[in-house]
């Protein structure tokens, strides 16, 4: 490599894209960052984001959590990344490119990362307003602006991208076509009847599918913008807005300009060290690059690959890149179709095994070799096999194939899990990681659960499709490794608690000995439980108590017993002993006289008041006695258990919203008010919040919520599993435009949907990443009843919802739950000497009682449930 | 043992350095919830019953927090041995021993209990 007189050696990379990105990473892994100065010119007016997610924009993802460069990282590597501003020509000769704002770069090497363009048909019209491609962040800004206006869609092109975008339309509430010249659906992916299968899922879901016929004309109205489409059978399509998906091209004209050789179809041809043919000191990688093996990849892995391979070639180590693996899994609208290897059988000489069922909209189809070996195949419907297919092909499977794609119960169907494959096996093709990389994970790095192995490999943090199998041998090698995976509550019961809650629903038994007994641990039947499945027990009784014939008061009998001292004491215990109290405030909002009546009660009994977080007010200090004191008192005035003390509703927060700010679209404090009164008094696995925004300037935070809520003009959309606390998450967009009785019917389902398949103590954020399936599952559940239980959920709702009692004034209306409410049972009217109070700041605070030993750090650390995991 | 509490009179009697002390009626423990009582002497103790009918006393005071708030905690039997967790910061202590099961320094004083 030539050095530039005096200074470091330059790289100049061009274009930030995925490929970029990684080629950046690769240079630093190598400590090539150090010894070189490295300049980027990027052309988006964002650095590198992750394209293969760009469709995920559409359900919440913003444009930041796209993003996939760290700034850290390119400071810290002293990369000169320079944003918004393309390479404009290169000249060769003397080694300089220079960029649009004038900007002039020596440079010894040069890496083109030029991606692709998407590729327009030359058909009248093209150009019109209301025509868009897919590609960037910047095309899915521009499409969803102007869907605001637009009923109607048509995707030209019903390949992958295709699919997604017609997709997407849909869900911006938009009556989608897609229009592909083949005779069907992907048809780069899969064959035939894959495509037929595709076709009837989708047509399924009220997308209109066209095939077999092009697009011939965009038809334009006097103000410019789109109004139809003519297709070359003669007919005519009404469309507001066309979406242009019909396959994409390298982008090599900043190459051909400057002399660099080009394949005939395009792509800047390189040899096996992605070095270009025509200069030694130019690479090509990415969608731009034809390689050596005469192909242009349009994947994200080949593109890693290529990568690496030229970050190791300027390092001068040994790397090639001579081809990659086609193999892709997707979920198009919800629906599973994969393909792998040698998918449609261009080998010659092998056979295919097809397993079909149009009325399912199933499809698979496997490609076997003379000699059993499994060459690629084809899902459409049902993607299951996919990772365990995909890491076997190449080799013969220890099974008849026909029973890999046998529907279980018909035949005989192979549980052929993950165990089978051989340790070289590529379980994660995103980042090249094998089993054996994985078990070494576990056993040599001592990683237990998946997340700690996917941080470890790397393993499926990109498309993800691999996750599943990876949690399968996550577990398997735990168990393999004498580590028992007990899945058990607790050391009384060796069920979870979803299966518990089956039991108990199932059975409808009201008892919780009952159920000790009968179904706990052999050990444990006949004892005393514990305090761990005693309040998990005693909340799925509540949760069901309507159904099962339960009381669904929780002093009621043997409940009393189950619950938490907060429970017991329906307020919240402090360190020195007292508690603290919280009427309920739905919404947030109180009239002057309410709050007259909460400062009246705290100065009368010299509690702590304090606004909470969750919009409405805590009093502490009150002694056991003094609670139904204050309780009778509160009630009088119309309030009710806030339940700030239960594994239960907490808040539905509310911004002003539309009544009186100025941007409000929809009356969000009204919304806040009957969700809050819909759902008080749910017990749940663990505590749930809510929050209602006006708009999408989210003043209520909703997205930090387990079930958020955000106006828009077409009504709310929704968003779940959210959660601040010690592990933020964001919440994910379920489903969007929903009127108020959608809403609320889709909250119903959400929330029993949980209640019934949650740990114990599991917030909705853990849960929704730990369920298979995650996000997409659930949807499909809640939304699609893919397991026709929305009914049981809604009627279980239901009956939450008409069986509601305020707890405080049924407990201030029976005295013998009030004589639990003493510091003393043989001294009822003593106050207990140990709860003091010293003056602070106006008010008071506990006076500590002094320890007799020191308080240990380790335990109490932990958070309030996050114990077991 | 299973007597109906409120068909029976029977009390429940600590003893103290001085003789039996009465707590309370029977009828006042819920087996697994348990209820606190001042002694003369102004020491507070936490009594208990368990489903068979096992009565149990300790000091009602969290070594760990300092707190009075023992017999607020939730029973349960560990091992075959019954225990409370505090309801604090949850350490289990065994009823019938005083030892806390979650440091082995830490152990509350007993009190022998009968119901008569
Ligand atoms: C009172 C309050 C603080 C305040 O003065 O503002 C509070 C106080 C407590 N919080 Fe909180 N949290 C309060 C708002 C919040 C919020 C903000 C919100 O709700 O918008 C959060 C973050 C949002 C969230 O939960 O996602 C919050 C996240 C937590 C967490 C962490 C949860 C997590 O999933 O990581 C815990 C610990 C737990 O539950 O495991 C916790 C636990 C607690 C406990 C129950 C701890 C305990 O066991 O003693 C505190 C008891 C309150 C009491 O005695 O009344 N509190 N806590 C707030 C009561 C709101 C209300 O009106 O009900
Ligand atoms: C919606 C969608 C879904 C996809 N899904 C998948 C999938 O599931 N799996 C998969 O493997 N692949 C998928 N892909 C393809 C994948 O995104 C690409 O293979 C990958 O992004 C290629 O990376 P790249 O860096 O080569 O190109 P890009 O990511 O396109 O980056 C190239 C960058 O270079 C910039 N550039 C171009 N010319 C210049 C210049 N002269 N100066 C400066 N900058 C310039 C461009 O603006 C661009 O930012 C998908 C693509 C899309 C659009
Ligand atoms: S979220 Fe929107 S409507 Fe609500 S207060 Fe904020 S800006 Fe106003
Ligand atoms: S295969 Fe894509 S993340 Fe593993």
């Amino acid at each position: 490599m030539t050095a530039n007189l005096g200074g470091t050696p330059t790289i100049v990379l061009v274009g930030h894209g995925m490929v970029g990105q990684r080629f950046l990473e690769a240079l630093a892994e190598r400590g090539l960052t150090a010894t070189h100065r490295v300049v980027v010119l990027c052309e988006e007016p964002r650095p590198a984001y992750d394209r293969v997610q760009l469709t995920s924009y559409f359900s919440g993802r913003t444009p930041e959590d796209l993003s996939m460069t760290d700034m850290g990282f390119i400071e810290e590597h002293g990369i000169e990344l320079h944003v918004g501003d393309p390479a404009q020509t290169v000249d060769r000769a003397a080694k300089k490119v220079t960029a649009r704002s004038g900007l002039v770069v020596d440079y010894d090497v040069l890496v083109l990362a030029t991606g692709s363009y998407p590729f327009v048909p030359p058909v009248p019209g093209k150009d019109a307003t209301g025509c868009f491609v897919y590609r960037t962040i910047e095309d899915l800004l521009a499409i969803e602006e102007y869907a605001r206006k637009a009923t109607t869609g048509a995707v030209v092109g019903g390949g992958l991208l295709g699919l997604e975008a017609a997709g997407a339309l849909k869900g911006l509430g938009l009556t989608s076509h897609i229009v592909e010249f083949a005779p069907r659906l992907m048809p780069v992916q899969v064959d035939e009847g894959g495509g037929a299968a595709l076709l009837r899922t989708i047509e399924d879901m009220g997308l209109s599918v066209h095939t077999g016929v092009g697009t011939q004309e965009i038809l334009v109205g006097e103000d410019g913008a789109v109004t139809g489409m003519r297709l070359s059978d003669g007919s005519e399509l009404a469309t507001d807005l066309v979406v242009f998906s019909a396959g994409v091209r390298p982008r090599d004209q900043l190459a051909r300009d400057c002399g660099l050789a080009v394949g005939e179809r395009g792509g800047i041809s390189v040899d096996e060290q992605c070095r270009t043919v025509t200069d030694p000191d130019v690479f090509a990688i990415g969608e731009c690059a034809l390689a050596a093996d005469g192909r242009v990849y349009g994947l994200v892995a080949p593109g890693y690959e290529q990568a690496e391979t030229a970050a190791a070639t300027i390092a001068r180590d040994e790397s090639a890149f001579t081809g990659a693996d086609l193999s892709t899994k997707l979920k198009l609208l919800g629906v599973d179709v994969a393909s792998f290897g040698d998918a449609h059988g261009t080998a010659g000489d092998c056979l295919d095994v097809v397993y079909s069922d149009s009325r399912a909209g199933l499809y698979k189809k496997l490609v076997i070799g003379r000699d059993g070996t499994l060459l690629g195949g084809i899902l459409v419907g049902d993607a299951e096999a996919y990772g365990t297919l995909r890491a076997l092909t190449g080799s013969v499977p220890p099974v008849a194939p026909e029973a890999l794609v046998l529907p279980a119960g018909a035949g005989a169907p192979a549980q052929l899990g993950p165990s089978a494959l051989p340790d070289d096996a590529v379980i994660c093709s995103c980042h090249n990681v094998t089993k054996g990389t994985i078990r070494g994970a576990v056993t040599d790095h001592q990683c237990t659960t998946v997340p700690e192995v996917k941080k470890c490999t790397k393993a499926g943090t990109g498309c993800g499709s691999c996750v599943k199998v990876l949690g399968q041998l996550v577990t398997a090698e735990l168990e393999a490794s004498g580590v028992e995976v007990d899945k058990g509550l607790c050391g009384c019961f060796a069920q979870t608690r979803e299966e518990l809650y089956e039991i108990v629903l199932a059975l409808r038994i009201t008892s919780y000995q009952e159920l000790l007994d009968r179904h706990g641990r052999e050990e444990a039947r006949g004892g005393d439980g514990c305090e761990v499945c005693k309040p998990a027990v005693g909340s799925i009784i509540a949760s069901l108590a309507p159904t099962i014939g339960a009381s669904g008061y929780v002093l009621e009998g043997e409940q009393a017993a189950l619950q938490d001292t907060n429970d017991h004491f329906l307020a919240n215990l402090q360190k020195n002993g007292s508690y603290s109290v919280v009427p309920r405030i739905p919404g947030g909002e109180i009239a002057p006289d309410k709050l007259i009546v909460i400062g009246e009660i705290a100065r009368d009994f010299g509690l702590y008041t304090k606004i909470t977080g969750g919009q409405r007010i805590d009093m502490f200090g009150a002694r056991v006695e003094q609670l139904p004191l204050i309780w009778a008192r509160l009630v009088d005035a119309g309030f009710e258990s806030g339940h700030a003390y239960g594994k239960s509703l907490r808040t539905v927060k509310s911004c002003v919203g539309q009544t009186w700010c100025r941007y409000g679209v929809q009356d969000s404090v009204r919304m806040a008010i009957d969700l809050e009164l819909r759902y008080r008094g749910l017990r749940s696995p663990h505590k749930l919040k809510s929050a209602v925004s006006g708009c999408a300037r989210e003043c209520a935070e909703a997205q930090s919520k387990d079930f958020g809520v955000i106006a828009t003009s077409n009504g709310w959309n929704l968003y779940v599993g959210g959660n601040g606390g010690a592990t933020p998450r964001h919440a994910d967009l379920l489903a969007q435009d929903l009127s108020d009785a959608e809403l609320v019917r889709l909250i119903d389902r959400f929330l029993m949907f949980y209640i019934r398949t949650a740990d114990k103590l599991e917030r909705t954020s853990t849960w929704l990443e730990r369920i298979p399936g995650g996000l997409d599952h659930v949807r499909d559940v809640v939304v699609h009843d893919s397991l026709g239980i929305c009914d049981e959920l809604e009627s279980l709702m239901a009956a939450h919802v008409s069986h509601y009692r305020d707890e405080w004034a049924e407990t201030i209306n029976d005295p013998e739950k009030l004589a639990r409410f003493v510091s003393f049972v043989n001294a009822p009217d003593t106050p207990d000497p140990v709860v003091g109070f010293v003056p602070e700041r106006d008010q008071m605070k506990p006076d500590l009682p002094l320890l007799d030993i020191g308080r240990r750090r380790t335990e109490e650390d932990v958070l309030e449930g996050s114990a077991q995991r | 043992m299973t007597l109906a509490p409120e068909t029976t009179d029977l009390k429940v009697r600590l003893r103290l350095a001085d003789g039996w002390f009465t707590a309370c009626d029977l009828g006042a423990l819920l087996p697994g919830r348990g209820v606190a009582a001042l002694l003369p002497d102004g020491r507070q103790v936490a009594l208990f019953r368990d489903r068979s009918g096992a009565l149990y006393a300790i000091d009602n005071r969290d070594p760990f927090t300092g707190a009075a708030v023992l017999s607020r905690g939730l029973t349960g039997t560990h091992r075959g041995r019954p225990f409370v967790a505090s309801p604090l910061l949850k350490q289990r202590f065994d009823l019938a021993s005083g030892q806390c099961l979650d440091d082995e320094a830490v152990r509350v004083a007993t009190y022998e209990v009968k119901a008569a």
